[in-house]
């Protein structure tokens, strides 16, 4: 690469961002046309991704970034390796295609600027999750992907479905952040190190260390909701209301991989343990199986789909987590394949909606002749999907069978589910690729015919990448399968598998899976009604116990609130005082560091005593005051003595403030006073009185005793004598209080007058609600 | 309270009380002094002025709502301590200037401004509290804008 590569590839990570600024723009502009023009900057990143190729292949890694906070460890960095790289391809490749798709597929609607600018905001962040080399990057990015998906599964947040599903996602999966957060800092905690490209490399510790479950549940409890495993699946399925550009890039090509991203990202430094080797394929086989049994059940194109997607990041988890290498390299060519063969079934799923109005399988029939080019596009797709040979997804599918089958009871039991699974989404491939093109005509809402180039272009690509990529199986194992291997082994794997198929164990499993999806394509009607029994027999899923999770929490916040916020002043204050009583008065009762009896002072000047004897009477007053009034002014008294005494040691600053604050407080104490009509005198009952008073004795007490207990500490000048040094020196003021208050220590001050202006503006909101509730009762 | 000895007094009072205000927030520095108690001061008079004439004359003299003159403050202090930054030191680094007027050099501080709106939010957002508090509940509410 040329010397500036670090600034170009910093350039390539923000592309989709600029995209998604000048979106709304071009489409006012341009209308549905800009989808082209705004499809050069995920083209652009991907050309630069591409230049990356060679020196990936050769087993380099390329890591590159800026410093942010060097003093924690913190950067703006990434890290290229055969993982990352394919990923930042596939995410840039497959989302020039998605935003040219979104220009016809949007065609005339209102908000097309929009979408096309929260589609590019996905595609960074997304593009940033995989290429991040600091963990606070990779979180930062995750969360932001989690956020631009609700935006874009909201997209139509006028629907209410739209809505709960937006939420739905963001709920599970960003609590999967939080979880991975959690996760994160274990890594780094045990290993000490921040970045990605050293972790990978590290030589063990982790897994004999005893937080090694802890940490390791943690980071699946951010994948899990990410790549939907069972029991966190049910929000991909609901996900599927957002417009079908958004499903085919978000929900089946990219952002449900970055779970699995996660889990090959972490296999070699995780990998390899009882728990990794027992969580993930038992997961991964669940979410296999329900997926593609849930997907047999669906008759909307777009759900089908969707549940397949499911199966297949279970499939996916499972291979990583099966423990060898073999079933590494499967797991590669399955991601790449299924990256290539979803993208295009959802894109042809969403054609077909948008020419006939309709994607239910059902009512759909007979399309090939009036859309011909989409229809070569779903054959290529499902002939990869269904993984027949020469195409890719057989290069997977033969690779999964061979990794897979080892002949002992875990491999036969996992051939099993793998060979159920496959058999299911082969039904369902070629149930979403030939129901709505073969068969009479059926009459659509809308009159079929093709679509625009826009709407063709992207799904007829990707199909015939699936094609090409198994024929010219070298060139794809060389440059993408075999270092992405290498990087999730972290050790140098080469795949050779071709097209040509070998006698042996794979192809007979294969052969079977085919004639049994074969089967259940024939029976499809049965197996869904099948299906649709067997699920009402099982009663709600989780689905369901999210709504009730929900109501439930809010219900709790609910009671709490009720209970900790009962809207009585009394009692708020009665609470903090009793509580600022135990926390001045206990702990040092039970760590015994009571002050010892004060020393009487000698040489007391009669001033002094004279004051000090003013503030007693002032106390005084205020006990015996007969209205509140005289209670408020004799506070008063007691208030000017103090700052009397403050001046009298020296203190003039505080003093002065002092004085200043006692009289505004007299004055605002008798407005509220007048203004909240309060009688005149105090007419509590003599057990309140009592209790009251004992509250503020102790108040009284825990602070005096606090105050001997610092007097007691020997006094240490260090700041003293600093500021006193330092003052007129640094910050030309010989007035150290006030220099400390307004140089030294400005930003505390800062935050105080911020503290000020809110305290004023929330008095100023509650007296008003008071005002305006008198006013209506008048 | 509004005699007619406090109605005399209050204007040349409250005058005094500002210009003292002032000087104490501009003395601060290097004197006893500063934005807490000049803006605290600043309030007494304000609040004097008000037990003589009332609340809306406080606030056609002050002009701006008090929560404005507050914000202005904040923004002012928060701006100051910003201007570092076209000099390349940290945040709420004190900058100054001296710039000779009529013979006398004038000491002129980013530390001198913060402070300045540090006076401007406590003598906005107190004597909001104060006026809202003074004024009598009631139609004359809608008006409070002024």
């Amino acid at each position: 690469m040329a010397a500036d590569a670090p600034a170009l590839t910093f350039i390539a990570l923000f592309l989709p961002f600029l995209g998604a600024v000048l979106a709304p723009f071009l489409t006012r502009r341009l209308k549905h046309n800009a989808a082209w023009l705004l499809a050069l900057a995920p083209l652009a990143a991907f050309l630069h991704f591409c230049g990356f190729l060679p020196e990936i292949a050769a087993g380099e890694a390329a890591t590159g970034g800026y410093a942010w906070a060097p003093s924690f460890n913190l950067s703006f960095s990434w890290f290229l390796d055969g993982l990352s790289l394919t990923f930042a391809l596939l995410i840039t490749g497959i989302g020039t295609l998605i935003v040219v798709y979104s220009g016809g597929y949007m065609k005339g609607h209102p908000d097309q600027g929009r979408f096309l600018a929260f589609i590019l905001l996905f595609m960074g962040a997304m593009l940033g999750l995989v290429v991040s080399d600091s963990f606070l990057m990779l979180f930062v990015y995750w969360e932001l992907t989690s956020l631009t998906s609700f935006l874009l599964i909201g997209f139509d947040h006028e629907r209410e479905a739209a809505r709960r599903a937006a939420l739905q996602a963001l709920v599970v999966t960003g609590a999967g952040g939080l979880s991975l957060l959690a996760g994160l800092v274990f890594l780094w905690n045990i290993t000490g190190v921040t970045q990605l490209s050293l972790l990978v490399h590290l030589d063990g510790g982790l897994r004999e260390s005893p937080f090694y479950l802890a940490a390791l549940l943690l980071v699946l409890g951010g994948a899990f909701t990410k790549s939907a495993q069972f029991p966190f699946h049910f929000w991909l399925p609901n996900a599927m209301e957002a417009p079908t550009p958004v499903s085919a890039y978000l929900h089946s090509a990219t952002m449900v991989k970055a779970g699995v991203y996660l889990l090959m990202r972490l296999n070699p430094v995780m990998g390899a343990t009882p728990a990794w080797e027992i969580l993930l394929p038992f997961f991964g086989g669940i979410t296999l199986i329900s997926g593609t049994l849930l997907a047999v059940r669906q008759t909307d194109l777009k759900l089908m789909l969707a549940y397949t997607t499911m199966a297949s990041l279970g499939l996916l988890v499972m291979l990583t987590g099966f423990g060898s290498a073999h079933a590494v390299e499967a797991a590669m060519l399955y991601l790449v394949a299924h990256s290539l063969f979803k993208g295009a079934l959802f894109m042809v799923a969403g054609t077909v909606d948008h020419e006939t109005g309709t994607r239910d399988v059902t009512r759909l029939g007979g399309l090939c002749a009036a859309m011909p080019v989409t229809f070569g596009a779903a054959l290529l797709a499902a002939l990869s999907m269904g993984g027949l040979p020469l195409f890719f997804g057989f290069l997977a599918k033969e690779e999964i069978y061979a990794a897979l089958w080892a002949g002992n009871p875990r491999a036969v039991f996992f051939t099993i589910l793998a060979l159920i699974g496959n058999a299911l989404m082969f039904a369902v491939a070629f149930a979403v690729a030939l129901k709505p093109f073969l068969g009479a005509p059926v009459e659509t809402p809308k009159h079929a015919h093709e679509g625009p180039p826009s709407l063709w272009l992207g799904p007829a690509v990707l199909a015939a990448l699936g094609l090409l990529g198994a024929l010219f199986s070298g060139i794809a194992h060389r440059y993408v399968s075999s270092p992405m291997a290498s990087a999730v082994m972290d050790d140098a794997v080469t795949i050779d598998i071709t097209t040509v198929p070998h006698l042996g164990m794979p192809l007979l499993l294969s052969v079977i899976t085919v004639l049994l999806g074969a089967l259940v394509y024939w029976r499809l009607g049965d197996a869904r009604a099948l299906m649709a029994r067997m699920l009402e027999n099982l009663g709600p899923g989780p689905d369901r116990g999210f709504d009730h999770f929900v109501s439930d929490l809010v219900r709790f916040s609910v009671a709490v609130t009720r209970f900790i916020q009962p809207g009585r002043l009394e009692i708020y204050i009665t609470v903090t005082f009793v509580l600022l009583a135990l926390t001045l008065l206990v702990p040092p009762v039970v760590f015994g560091e009571l002050p010892g009896m004060p020393a009487w002072p000698d040489g007391i000047l009669v001033q002094e005593a004279a004051f000090f004897l003013i503030a007693v009477i002032g106390i005084v007053a205020v006990l015996r005051a007969r209205d509140r009034l005289t209670a408020i002014v004799s506070l008063g008294i007691q208030g000017f003595a103090v700052a009397v005494l403050f001046l009298l040691f020296g203190a003039p600053d505080l003093s002065f403030t002092q004085f200043m604050v006692e009289t505004l407080s007299v004055v605002i104490l008798a407005l509220v006073m007048t203004r909240l009509r309060l009688s005149p005198a105090d007419h509590r009952p003599a057990g309140q009185l009592f209790v009251d008073a004992t509250i503020a004795a102790a108040c009284g007490i825990g602070f005096t005793l606090l105050l001997l207990k610092s007097v007691e500490a020997p006094f240490d000048t260090l700041l003293t004598d600093f500021f006193n040094a330092y003052s007129k020196v640094v910050a030309h003021g010989a007035n150290v209080v006030n220099v400390v208050i307004v140089d030294f220590r400005g930003t505390d001050t800062l935050g105080e007058i911020a503290v000020v202006m809110i305290t004023g503006l929330a008095v100023l909101a509650l007296i008003r609600v008071r005002a305006g509730r008198k006013g209506d009762v008048k | 309270m509004s005699t007619l000895i406090l109605r005399t007094v209050a204007p040349a009072l409250t005058a005094l009380m500002l210009l003292f205000s002032v000087f104490v927030l501009l003395r601060g520095h290097n004197e006893p002094g500063g934005g807490f108690i000049g803006g605290l001061i600043a309030v007494s008079a304000l609040a004097i002025y008000g037990i003589a004439f009332g609340v809306g004359a406080v606030r056609r003299a002050i002009r701006f709502h008090p929560m404005a003159i507050a914000g202005a403050g904040l923004l002012l202090a928060t701006l100051s301590g910003f201007l570092s930054i076209f000099f390349g030191v940290p945040f709420m680094t004190g900058l100054w200037v001296y710039p000779v007027i009529f013979d006398v050099e004038v000491p002129l501080s980013t530390v001198m401004s913060f402070d300045l709106g540090v006076y401007l939010v406590v003598v906005g957002a107190i004597i909001s509290i104060a006026l809202a508090l003074e004024q009598e509940p009631g139609p004359e509410l809608g008006g409070e804008e002024d």
